[in-house]
């Protein structure tokens, strides 16, 4: 046991790492650039009138105190990490004065609700398929199933929601193309709005699947294919062990375990395909909030976004990282 | 080589489709310079005309013809990929090779730093850059920001190799003998190496031409500049859908499709060949 | 153990099996002789060595012996038939009459028992999935069954709890010996069992499987290229090389009075207590399988080689001292 909980310690440093990196690394971007924030906002603020000295001295007052570029850069560092910490970024300028954080956390459960279902899917089904089609190599219906799924892999995110918006949205319109939910309903466990959920995400989860189940069933296909050739395949075939026991217990559970660490890795890619395909459907999402705040320059909000999202997948990564020995029994833990 | 990429046309499928998408795409690039118009202004032709004998893509709401933006389109889109995968390969090799030979801490180091770079989702950071440049922001830029976080799956494949390569027998005849290290570097090892930085340039460029037509979609690039993500950002701002005009759409999809498909299709067949196990799986079922 | 009464006291027939490597890619086609028309039989009760060098075609004849054949192998002619139980099963010509006979009649013992056992599972569980379905017991009873066996094979249960890579090489390979032996089957193929493992476990190793043999009364067929286990283990001994079967007779005769040059070279180069006498190699290389010398295969390295040698095959036929040879200069050779 005491060894699993040195497992998780080291696990725990590398993400406390890795979340200490992309949060500097937003840092620098923003405070090293040539462009000042607080320039921008103001003269994105007095472009539409509003050129009264006295109010734009005080404004620029206040957006140096609230970006923090006041002072020297470690100065600014520090600040900045004490304002993560208690997840206080200030507010809101689009809109103003709610805070970011609260903004954020609203938007949240739909990103999260989005990502963990449409990963998990695309992770199980293109696993379930790859495998099978790895193992039964002559299947027509799976080397059917497989070209279909290696056209659509190489597709950039966006090309594929879009295809999906003609096809579903003016060519034979099931799905709603855009929003979390029907407008005027509101939030509770009832079957109109759960059902209005789920038809207007079925959309972007969708794109989301078709966009990652390429890689998940070429990979597994080609680990399958591999372990198949492993003399503890060859033996169990060779003492007449019917396939299928073969195809679950000897091939696919073995060949799953360079998948769970490859679902660990590709969270950052996850998230930035959340990313599109929010903005694509305006789904309410953080990748919604993301661009919507780019658009209108909202400082605080892009920052707070960032931030939050190098945190949260570098968790995310951090928590499949200690399923994997539970489930592998080689790790030798501590 | 020339006899490898006949045997590869001729036996595999998958890359002769490839070739032919690819070349196809090329065709169209090489097309752009001799446009009859000048690609990057407005209103040259009649607008929202629909693909007809003069126009064979027929025309966008601002007045330009839809096949000669496709080319330029292309090739500006191309170039960005090339560019930067071409950046990011030469920073993969370095510090894949680098930390392969060196070895011990300093190898365990820039792998702790490259995996925690990989692990970094790539847009938010991007986005965070143009947001931050906006008015500044240019094509080289945006190049450079995706080099920087592109070369990190590369380098953990290159400096596999190089750790596998280090202990090698042969390796250490050509020590004995005399050869100094970056003479090994070359004369030996990086015929070794080579394959597996084709197979990640293909891959990588796949990438890059997919971040660049995703950012451009999004209209965070230059977008006066004709490129495949542009033109959908504009038929998207002219709300051509609603409006009826499709082709606007309908043809940068198609092009982008075709050009990722033939690139895949191309990685995918040389890494097979390349690859001995599974040239020995296909082997088997036949 | 009762034997039943049979048609033939042959456990094993084996009629001019020819397997061959067909390869077709790019335009050329090349075919690898790997077992080039083999006639051989196994009795009841008996341990049958098969020595030969790498690539001599040992493991493909292994390979078709359990039908496990796959492209680009590929049966081109002959056949191999099993007595099991007085009935006789054609591996080739009725190959669905071979899943039930799998671990019941029929068992392996494979080399580098490393990665032979499923990794990721107990091992309880292979023994379940191998012998489970024949016994058809409850899962205690099965489990008994199980424990006594390994209590005879000096194994203790909670081996049955453990991964395989948490015990050693060889208690791996003990395992592998029960579970090969757990259902009694008339026929134990075993593939190099011994190879990995350094001589004390060796020792141990072999021990144990006499031991077992000797209870059930089974044929084995037992793979290596090391003549001094064949020494320790066969009952008789067949020696292939280039995909043929050159010599074949008991280990005794063959040790005592080799007929074939290649059988008497392989029995010299053992060292011997107090031989201290230069040894000298063989010339030349192994043949080429995929395009092997016309006649007899051992010509171009053989120190007693004739004219006929490279354009006739010299047939198998019964030696000077009672087992089988191809040569036809048999018996010329020094005895070592």
């Amino acid at each position: 046991m005491s060894g699993f909980l040195v497992y998780v310690a080291r696990r725990f440093v590398q993400f406390v790492l890795v979340a200490f990196t992309g949060v500097t690394l937003a840092f620098l971007i923003v405070h090293l650039s040539p462009v000042n924030p607080v320039d921008q906002t103001v003269s994105l603020m007095t472009t539409f009138g509003a050129t009264d000295p006295a109010s734009v001295a005080m404004l620029r007052s206040a957006l140096s105190e609230l970006y923090g570029v006041n002072g020297s850069l470690a100065h600014q560092y520090i600040a900045f990490w004490s304002r993560v910490a208690t997840g206080d970024f200030g507010p809101s300028l689009s809109a103003f004065p709610t805070p970011v954080l609260t903004v954020i956390l609203r938007a949240i459960p739909w990103t999260i609700g989005l990502l963990t279902l449409s990963t998990l899917f695309a992770w199980t089904f293109g696993n379930v398929l790859g495998a099978l089609a790895g193992y039964y190599r002559d299947s027509r219906l799976l080397k059917l199933a497989g070209i279909v799924v290696t056209a659509v892999q190489p597709m950039p995110t966006y090309i594929c929601g879009l295809t999906l918006i003609i096809l579903f949205g003016y060519t034979w319109p099931i799905f709603p193309i855009s929003g979390g939910t029907q407008m005027n309903l509101s939030p509770g466990l009832t079957w109109s709005f759960v059902g209005s959920v789920v038809t207007h995400g079925a959309l972007p989860a969708l794109t989301l699947v078709l966009v990652s189940l390429g890689a998940w069933f070429n990979s597994m296909r080609s680990l399958v294919s591999n372990v198949v050739t492993e003399d503890h395949v060859v033996y169990a075939e060779l003492a007449g062990v019917p396939s299928r026991t073969i195809f679950a217990s000897y091939v696919a559970r073995n060949a799953m375990l360079p998948q769970i660490t490859g679902l660990a890795l590709s969270l950052g890619h996850v998230f930035s395909g959340a990313v599109i395909v929010e903005f694509l459907f305006a789904y309410p999402g953080m990748g919604q909030l993301l661009i919507a705040g780019i658009n209108a320059g909202d400082y605080s909000l892009v920052l707070g976004v960032t931030t939050i999202s190098i945190i949260a997948v570098g968790f995310a990564t951090f928590l499949i990282d200690i399923a994997y020995p539970l489930i592998d029994p080689r790790v030798k833990l501590g | 080589m020339f006899r490898i990429l006949r045997d590869l046309l001729r036996s595999n499928r998958e890359f002769l489709a490839g070739a032919v998408m690819v070349s196809a795409v090329l065709l169209l690039v090489a097309l752009s310079f001799v446009s009859p118009y000048d690609l990057m202004a407005t209103y040259t032709v009649p607008p929202d005309l629909p693909p007809s004998g003069e126009f064979w893509f027929g025309t966008t709401s601002r007045g330009q013809d839809v096949f000669w933006q496709i080319t330029a389109a292309l090739r500006n889109t191309l170039a960005f990929g090339v560019v930067v995968a071409g950046a990011s390969r030469v920073i993969a090799l370095v510090v894949g090779l680098v930390s392969g030979y060196a070895g011990g801490r300093i190898d365990q180091a820039i792998m702790a730093l490259n995996d925690t770079l990989a692990s970094l989702p790539n847009i938010p950071i991007l986005l965070l850059v143009y947001f931050v440049m906006r008015d500044e922001m240019n094509w080289w830029l945006l190049a450079l920001a995706a080099s920087l976080l592109g070369w990190t799956y590369d380098s953990r494949l290159i400096r596999s190799v190089a750790l596998t390569l280090k202990t090698r027998e042969f390796t250490r005849h050509a020590t004995f003998s005399g050869m100094r290290m970056p003479q090994i570097l070359l004369r030996e090892h990086l015929p070794y190496v080579m394959p597996i930085v084709f197979y990640t340039t293909m891959n990588n460029l796949i990438w890059a031409i997919g971040l660049e037509v995703t950012l451009s979609v999004l209209g965070f690039t230059d977008i006066n500049r004709p490129s495949v993500g542009g033109m959908i950002y504009w038929a998207n701002a002219s709300s051509a859908m609603v409006a009826g005009v499709w082709w606007w759409i309908a043809f940068p999809m198609l092009c982008v499709a075709i050009l990722f498909l033939g690139l895949f299709l191309l990685a995918m067949s040389v890494n097979e060949y390349i690859d001995p196990r599974s040239r020995l799986r296909r082997l088997r079922t036949q | 153990m009762n034997q039943p009464t049979g048609l033939s006291p042959n456990v094993l027939t084996v009629e001019d099996l020819r397997v061959y490597y067909v390869l077709d890619l790019f335009g050329v086609r090349r075919e690898v002789r790997a077992v080039d028309g083999i006639d051989m039989t196994v009795r009841r009760d008996e341990i049958y060595g098969l020595a030969g060098e790498s690539s001599s075609g040992k493991t493909s004849l292994i390979k078709s012996l359990v039908g496990a054949i796959r492209p680009p192998m590929r049966v081109m002619s002959g056949s191999v038939r099993f007595q099991f139980g007085g009935r006789e099963i054609d591996v080739y010509k009725e190959p669905e009459a071979m899943r039930p006979a799998r671990w019941r009649h029929l068992s392996t013992i494979l080399q580098g028992s490393m990665n032979v056992l499923n990794p990721v599972r107990r091992v309880k569980h292979s023994f379940t999935d191998f012998a489970g379905r024949h016994m058809g017991l409850d899962r205690a009873a099965f489990r008994r069954r199980v424990e006594a066996h390994l209590d005879r094979l000096h194994l203790p249960p909670s081996v049955l709890d453990a991964f395989p890579h948490q015990l050693s090489g060889g208690m791996r390979q003990r395992v592998c010996i029960a579970l090969a032996t757990v259902c009694e089957p008339e026929f134990i193929i075993a593939d190099e069992p011994t190879t990995a493992l350094d001589v004390l476990v060796q020792r141990d190793v072999l021990a144990l499987l006499k031991e077992v043999q000797t209870r059930l009364g089974s044929s084995v067929v037992f793979v290596t290229h090391d003549l001094s286990v064949h020494a320790a283990i066969s009952d008789r001994l067949g020696i292939i090389y280039a995909g043929r079967l050159i010599e074949e007779g008991t280990t005794a005769a063959l040790f005592a009075q080799p007929q074939h040059p290649y059988t008497a070279h392989l029995i010299g180069s053992l060292p011997r207590m107090g031989d201290t006498r230069p040894r000298s190699s063989l010339v030349g290389k192994p043949p080429n399988l995929a395009a092997p010398p016309p006649g007899c295969r051992f010509h171009p390295r053989c120190p007693i080689a004739i004219d006929r040698c490279t354009r006739d095959v010299p047939p198998l036929q019964t030696s000077a001292t009672g087992g089988r040879v191809a040569c036809f200069r048999a018996g010329e050779v020094a005895a070592p």
